[in-house]
């Protein structure tokens, strides 16, 4: 028999398993859960140092489903946001990776959402997104689009919020866009997305195969798979692997992470430079006018600071702290003692 | 004419908001906290931040009682629109003081007061060039009528100007003339007044401090640990938490030049108590400070905190509810929405402080519950606690070692490894209802769990089943119980032979003490327990069982801490005669006692 494949910690694919699915039968979400698995294994990264979140819904469900061997917090809905940046100010050295869906962040959620990506928390984003309350049976969430059509034949006419256009706008620091069933294209953006230091938001187009699969939904398996809008084929290329042979100089474009990693991006129909705020917001009212799901990294700055470092927080995270380092001393207190009797 | 009393006087101040009267009130207070005379001082503010009446109240006396008096001895009649009523909040026989800069209204006067007028207005105008200064510099100058009419020394004034400016002799000096001015234009006038004076207790005050409970906390949280704290503005709380941005940079050394903590303030309640759960699940000793209206919006992640076995630290500086209620008054009606926080069946235990050191203490403690108990720990505080300033004995420190209670490091599972023993995060091994825990960062491989709000079983494991289900809601109980041993006990003062106890928590505790010696004065002795926290202990019981008759003091409409002990203990809750204040002001002892003598009428002609 031949020896399973290992990575360099010597883990295989299968060490980044988590417990059986019970997702539906062909739902996007179990192919988003395969290719995160398959990133943090292609990646190198030790399951006992990530740390899982979610909120509530189909999608929070599934941080169960890969890398048993890290911890995990399914919370409350709409809150993944909340309690994945406590977490990380309680330990900055952990890899936090957050899964969210539609509803959770665009509308119950979308508050604290706003907030994270204000303040730049290192993580992992990951938006399931696919246009309805799934746990629920249906219903729209406020990513649907105008004009799609509910499984009894509501007509969705209220705009959907574009969480990546927010993401944005908002401070997120790495935004991409994909597609669940896309594996080539959401392992090299999940694998960036962990090197990179800040908020990494994946809004990641994940049909519903039981409640948004019919003829007049925008989020179905077939109208998005027809709609899809590819800017770039991309690679994600370790800090420990020689990338010379890839590159092309003038069609491809090379985003070098913090962690000495680097993503390439080959150029498809036009040059597209992920580093400006002002192209990524345009590229995504393009798309969106002509009806496509723009996909890829659109937007990376590598400059801004993430929430932890802004913070000044010490080397040694704060849960490790003991009373030593957290408790000042005694003759302090009779200093302010002191003042209080002035 | 009557003989003034020495050093029993009960001054208020009427004011409009945001006039400067903060601090010429602060200084009036400190002075006479200089001058050795037990004094204690209650502001009754507006919600807001220019214009509406505010009023301040200093209480000089000699015997030591702090709590609010409701008969007022002197008003500083500064604010016209309060003025009509303010004439009659003074007692018969009272001074007051009022700018006589323009001629009194007609409206304002009253018989039985004697009226002393001082043009500050005009004073002022010499003193101080226009601008907005001017209005606040205003205030100074009834610092100086009170300080001459009643006897506090300039000396002792510079010397608490000194004190609070330090290093602004300019601004010591700005001051100093505009109080000088009063003093000097009452002094000029021949002016006096004979219902009491002030005089100086050498050493009465050595070695006290004053401070507010919101400071005490924060300090309390520091040395306990706090090193996640996130929070959003609200009154009374937000000094707590902004104490604490002042105090952490001066107290906790930073390591490598960097931050030990991290003060977060967040967008809603919601999010500062997500923000908490995730860091106390994360494993540091995390913590928010809110009120009423930020309880009810942080009540699910609470629920979430208590199911999933997370500790965290909820300081609740209460206020008057219910909805936005009288944010700036002070209330202890948020006792049920806390012991029963979230939805579902919960349990919580409160600490419930009732003075500067309590405050301190508890705080501190506060980590260390949570942290053995794996739940949400509330502090309940309420404004006059938090937010006025007491004479206090100095902060304690104990120095008892953190209790992080059932951890376990990476070490410790590889000793349960090796003796053969599995980790279960939610099984009951000790038989105490308290699991064993790990935080994320462990890097043994037995360490990691998924937690998770919904259901699960003993090995955090998603269950629906209906035993799973039932053996933690059960745990949680037995959890909650076991805690019963282990929080404070409630302070009991008795005599043998009375029968009458009297019963109160937090911040009733002073106007209790006074009420009681009144009462006795009157030839009702009681005996006395101060509950101090949740949930309650055998000595609760107890106490109950010892009495035939018990009133028990609360500042809420409803009962609610006694309504606590009736669910225990229906027989025994049914001797509690309910004593309510609920109004928004400071409890005060005249109207505990006034609401006793009613209840004894009553009992006796039923």
């Amino acid at each position: 028999m031949a020896e399973a494949k290992v990575n360099r910690l010597n883990l295989t694919e299968k060490d980044y398993d988590g417990a059986a699915s019970t997702m539906c039968k062909g739902c996007g979400h179990d192919a988003i859960s395969a290719s995160v698995q398959r990133a943090y294994y292609e990646s190198s990264i030790d399951p006992r140092k990530v740390v899982k979140l979610s909120g509530i819904g189909c999608s929070s469900k599934t941080p169960a489903y890969f890398l048993s061997q890290s911890f995990g917090f399914n919370a409350v809905h709409g809150r993944m946001s909340a309690v994945a940046t406590g977490a990380n100010l309680a330990n900055h050295s952990l890899l936090p990776i957050g899964v969210s869906g539609d509803g959770d962040t665009s509308a119950i959620g979308l508050g604290n959402f706003c907030h994270m990506m204000r303040r730049n928390v290192n993580i992992v984003y990951i938006i399931e997104n696919n246009g309805v309350y799934g746990l629920t049976k249906g219903q729209f969430s406020a990513t649907a689009d105008v004009g799609s059509v509910m499984k009894g034949g509501k007509v969705n006419d209220i705009p959907a919020i574009d969480l990546a256009e927010l993401a944005i706008t908002l401070g997120a620091t790495y935004v991409a866009r994909s597609f669940s069933g896309d594996r080539k294209q959401l392992t090299p953006l999940v694998q960036g997305a962990m090197a990179h230091k800040g908020s990494a938001i994946l809004d990641v187009i994940s049909p519903c195969v039981t409640f948004n699969n019919h003829e007049g939904s925008t989020k179905s398996l077939k109208y998005v798979k027809g709609h899809l809008d590819p800017i770039h084929d991309l690679d994600f290329v370790p800090p420990y692997e020689n990338i010379e042979a890839d590159y092309n100089e003038g069609t491809d474009h090379e985003v070098a992470m913090h962690d000495g990693s680097r993503i390439i991006l080959h150029k498809l129909s036009k040059h597209y430079d992920p580093t400006s705020k002002a192209n990524a917001i345009q590229a995504i009212h393009g798309a969106i006018a002509e009806g496509k799901f723009l996909t890829g990294l659109i937007y990376y700055n590598p400059t801004r600071k993430e929430f932890a470092e802004e913070l000044n927080l010490c080397d040694t995270p704060l849960s490790e702290l003991g009373q030593d380092f957290l408790q000042p001393p005694a003759e302090a207190l009779e200093r302010i003692n002191a003042d209080m009797m002035k | 004419m009557e003989t003034p009393l020495i050093n029993d006087l009960n001054i208020c101040v009427a004011t409009e908001n945001g006039s400067g009267s903060a601090s010429s009130n602060n200084i009036l207070f400190k002075a006479i906290f200089k001058m050795g005379i037990p004094c204690s001082s209650k502001n009754m503010f507006p919600s807001n931040i220019q214009g509406l009446p505010t009023w301040y109240q200093i209480r000089a006396n000699a015997d030591g009682y702090m709590s609010r008096k409701d008969v007022i001895d002197v008003m500083v009649m500064f604010n016209d629109a309060t003025g009509a009523k303010d004439i009659y909040r003074v007692r018969d026989g009272g001074v007051l003081l009022y700018d006589d800069s323009t001629p009194l209204s007609p409206t304002l006067k009253r018989d039985g007061l004697q009226y002393i007028g001082f043009p500050a207005n005009k004073l002022v105008a010499k003193l101080v060039p226009a601008s907005p200064l001017r209005a606040k510099q205003r205030n100074m100058v009834y610092v100086g009528a009170l300080a001459y009419l009643f006897g506090i020394d300039m000396s002792v004034i510079k010397a608490v100007l000194e004190d609070t400016f330090g290093k602004k002799p300019a601004v010591i000096e700005s001051n100093l003339v505009c109080i000088d001015a009063g003093y000097q234009y009452c002094k000029e006038q021949g002016y006096k007044q004979n219902i009491a004076r002030l005089e100086p207790i050498p050493g009465g005050n050595t070695g006290k401090i004053i401070t507010e409970g919101n400071t005490a906390a924060a300090l309390g949280a520091i040395y306990g640990g706090a090193s996640v704290i996130c929070w959003y503005p609200i009154t009374p709380s937000s000094s707590l938490a902004e104490a604490m941005e002042y105090y952490l940079p001066r107290l906790r050394k930073p390591i490598d030049g960097k931050k030990p903590y991290a003060i977060v303030q967040a967008e809603d309640e919601i999010a500062s108590a997500g923000m908490i759960v995730g860091a106390g699940w994360a494993g540091a000793r995390s913590m928010t400070s809110t009120s009423g209206p930020g309880v009810s919006l942080m009540n699910e992640s609470i629920g979430l905190a208590y199911y999933a076995e997370i500790p965290c630290v909820f300081f609740i500086i209460q206020r008057g509810g219910p909805s936005t209620g009288l944010p700036t008054r002070t209330q202890q009606a948020d006792i049920s929405l806390m012991y029963g926080a979230s939805h579902g069946d919960t349990r919580h235990i409160i600490l419930i402080p009732h003075d500067m050191n309590s405050c301190f203490d508890f705080a501190r403690q506060s980590f260390n519950y949570a942290d053995r108990f794996q739940t949400p720990v509330f502090v309940a505080m309420d404004l006059d606690l938090g937010m006025n300033m007491w004479s206090s004995e100095p902060l304690k420190l104990n120095q008892e070692p953190y209790d992080q209670g059932k951890r376990l490091n990476a070490k410790d599972l590889d000793e349960w490894t090796k003796a053969g023993k599995k980790f279960r995060r939610y099984f009951d091994q000790d038989g105490d209802g308290i699991p064993y825990r790990t935080v994320p960062g462990n890097e043994n491989r037995m360490a990691s769990y998924f937690t998770r709000g919904s259901g699960h079983d003993a090995d955090a494991k998603y269950s629906e089943d209906e035993h799973d289900y039932k053996y933690i809601l059960d745990r949680l109980r037995k959890k909650f119980d076991t805690s019963r041993k282990f929080v404070p006990k409630p302070i009991v003062e008795k005599e043998k032979g009375v029968k009458t106890g009297i019963i109160c928590y937090g911040s009733s505790y002073e106007p209790v003490r006074e009420a009681r010696d009144r009462l006795r004065a009157s030839g009702l002795k009681t005996n006395h327990m101060l509950i101090r926290a949740l949930p309650l202990t055998s000595e609760v019981m107890d106490f109950l069982a010892e009495h035939d008759t018990i009133y028990m003091v609360e500042q809420n409409r409803d009962a609610q801490m006694a309504a606590i002990i009736k669910d225990e203990n229906p027989l025994l809750g049914a001797k509690i005669t309910n004593i309510l204040v609920y109004n928004g002001l400071p409890v005060s002892a005249g109207e505990v006692v006034k609401q006793i003598f009613e209840a004894a009428q009553t009992a006796k002609t039923a």
